[in-house]
């Protein structure tokens, strides 16, 4: 049984319907690898606009494959996966800069592979630039930059696509903790500023908490969706949430769901 | 404009020493000197075993002999210059030739998994083919002046060109690579944009080997073919059958000393276009 409706990753802004709130939508999906493989079983999964909504699971349950599902890299072998929009943004684990580049033309790179023209590129690519705080290092290479900033130029190279879906995969698993919470901070602001929805992948509950508006937990291989939690705070959330009490007690039962879940 | 959290300013980008370091520390001076003066000695001794014992001083030649004959004989100079004016011709010409065949050959094979399957056994093969066997026929199908000079050339500096560029264009990770496809990016796209790009490191590497192994294939060439205007190799048997001792020495020198500059020029070549990206060791 296949029923598939990913929309192709494409060029252009003009075919979105604007009529649904829901932009992106699993409806009992599976994932069977062809070497028999079962990463996904039995998703089902809704992103609507203004949503932000974070998948915590353990290791090797399908996190990334769901993603890839999401963006088109990859088709669910049962079930349907529909996306309502063809402006995804997607955020690699690693910043995948290519080393031959500055940043500014790492950041038009996107803009550049949909035939942008270079005067219009390079104002998106600026626009993007100073968006996460970048500025000034516009020609630097990224091999002089640190893996924060790396992070920061990935960002801003999504950006330029002007996203309504935003797909995070991990993107922030290899850094310290202190440049972590501040990209959290950044990632936050961009999301009320720019209002994309999010789907975002990560191991740490309490980043879980902090960015979300919906917390997915994901049981192990074939991952399921174990349990969902509506985060109650209030948007654009004050760096402090963190110490609440409230916060902590959501932690705790995110991480319960998540141990519960790992067989 | 956005307030920024993260302060680049703290990790403001230094330029790397490193590459250069290592390469200052590994290019010690003296050190080399020394070890050439050792040489020298033990080539006076030799030389001077030679001369008194075997006397048969044209077989291993004095240094100072060698030396007036390459840098103070001006009656040989032309000679010389003609040579390495014909070798470096015949190298290029193979080497330019090895360059696009190369890059081609690699291109296809890039392009799918079993084109490169059926196609990467002949590199091997080309590689194991003993030059030498081959010679008798080159010689008939294209005679015994410059075309078959090239054609050795290009069949000695061909493996590296292909296997270097190969693996060059795979090197893009699966991540840079799905970034393109995400785009819809065209295959013509993904060459020029990311795989050629991200190759250029290992291209340059196989440039220079290809480039050093050109100048033996040019050389050996000679050996093999003689019309035609002759190279360093065919001066170098002349000079050997005429008991020469000092002469050929000195060419045998200037043909290594052509190995050294055009090892270096490509080194250098590679440090140029791509040198600011990627660290060269
Ligand atoms: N192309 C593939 N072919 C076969 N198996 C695959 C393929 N891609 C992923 N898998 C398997 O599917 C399972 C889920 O992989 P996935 O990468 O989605 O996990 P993940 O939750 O993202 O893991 P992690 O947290 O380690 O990133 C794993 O067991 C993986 O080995
Ligand atoms: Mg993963």
């Amino acid at each position: 049984m296949l029923s598939m409706s990913v929309t192709a990753p494409a060029r252009s802004s003009s075919t979105a319907t604007p009529t649904s709130d829901v932009l992106l939508d699993f409806r009992n999906v599976a994932m069977q690898f062809p070497n028999g493989t079962i990463a996904l079983q039995g998703v089902d999964l809704t992103v609507k606009r203004g949503e932000f909504v974070t998948v915590v699971g353990p290791s090797g349950c399908g996190k990334s494959t769901l993603l890839r599902i999401a963006s088109g890299l990859e088709s669910a072998s049962e079930g349907t996966a529909t996306v309502e929009t063809n402006r995804i943004g997607y955020v690699f684990q690693d910043a995948t800069l290519l080393p031959w580049r500055t940043v500014q033309a790492n950041v038009e790179l996107l803009a550049e592979l949909h035939g942008v023209k270079s005067k219009d590129r390079a104002a998106k690519a600026k626009e993007a630039i100073d968006l996460v705080g970048l500025t000034g290092f516009e020609k630097n290479l990224p091999k002089q930059l640190s893996g924060g900033m790396r992070m920061r130029a990935s960002l801003a190279r999504s950006l330029t696509l002007e996203p309504e879906l935003f797909l995070f995969d991990e993107p922030f698993g290899a850094l310290d903790e202190i440049t972590r919470e501040r990209l959290n901070d950044e990632l936050l602001r961009l999301f009320v500023e720019k209002q994309f929805a999010g789907l975002f992948i990560t191991h740490s509950v309490s980043e879980a908490v902090y960015l979300s508006t919906k917390v997915v937990v994901m049981s192990g291989r074939p991952g399921g969706i174990v349990k969902t939690f509506d985060v109650p705070f209030s948007m654009p959330r004050d760096p402090d949430i963190r110490f609440t009490p409230e916060f902590a007690a959501l932690v705790g039962e995110v991480s319960h769901a998540l141990r519960e879940g790992h067989h | 404009m956005a307030t920024v959290i993260g302060s680049p300013a703290t990790s403001a980008p230094a330029k790397r020493p490193t590459a250069r370091r290592s390469l200052a520390s590994r290019m010690s001076w003296w050190q080399p000197v020394a070890v050439f003066a050792v040489l020298i000695g033990i080539w006076y001794t030799v030389a001077w075993y030679y001369d008194k014992v075997q006397e048969l001083s044209f077989l291993v030649p004095y240094p100072h002999k060698v030396f007036e004959s390459l840098f103070l004989d001006a009656k040989r100079r032309p000679d010389l210059f003609e040579a390495i004016g014909n070798t470096t011709a015949v190298m290029l010409t193979g080497l330019v030739i090895a360059i696009v065949i190369g890059m081609t050959w690699a291109v296809i094979m890039s392009q799918a998994k079993w084109a490169e399957r059926s196609l990467f056994p002949y590199a091997v093969i080309l590689q194991c083919v003993p030059i030498l066997a081959l010679v008798p026929l080159i010689g008939s199908l294209y005679g015994y002046g410059f075309p078959s000079r090239v054609i050795v050339t290009t069949m000695i500096a061909l493996f590296p060109l292909v296997s270097n560029t190969l693996f060059g264009l795979q090197s893009a990770d699966r991540a840079q690579r799905e970034l393109f496809k995400l785009q819809g990016a065209s295959r013509w796209t993904v060459l020029t944009k990311l795989q050629f790009p991200a190759a250029l490191p290992l291209i340059f590497v196989g440039l220079r080997n290809a480039a050093g192994l050109s100048v033996i294939g040019a050389i050996v060439g000679d050996q093999f073919f003689q019309r035609g205007a002759g190279g360093l190799g065919v001066l170098i048997q002349l000079y050997n059958s005429r008991l020469q001792g000092s002469d050929t020495f000195a060419t045998i020198i200037a043909a290594s000393l052509l190995g050294v500059v055009v090892f270096l020029v490509f080194g250098l070549l590679g440090r140029l276009a791509i040198g600011k990206w990627y660290d060269f060791n």
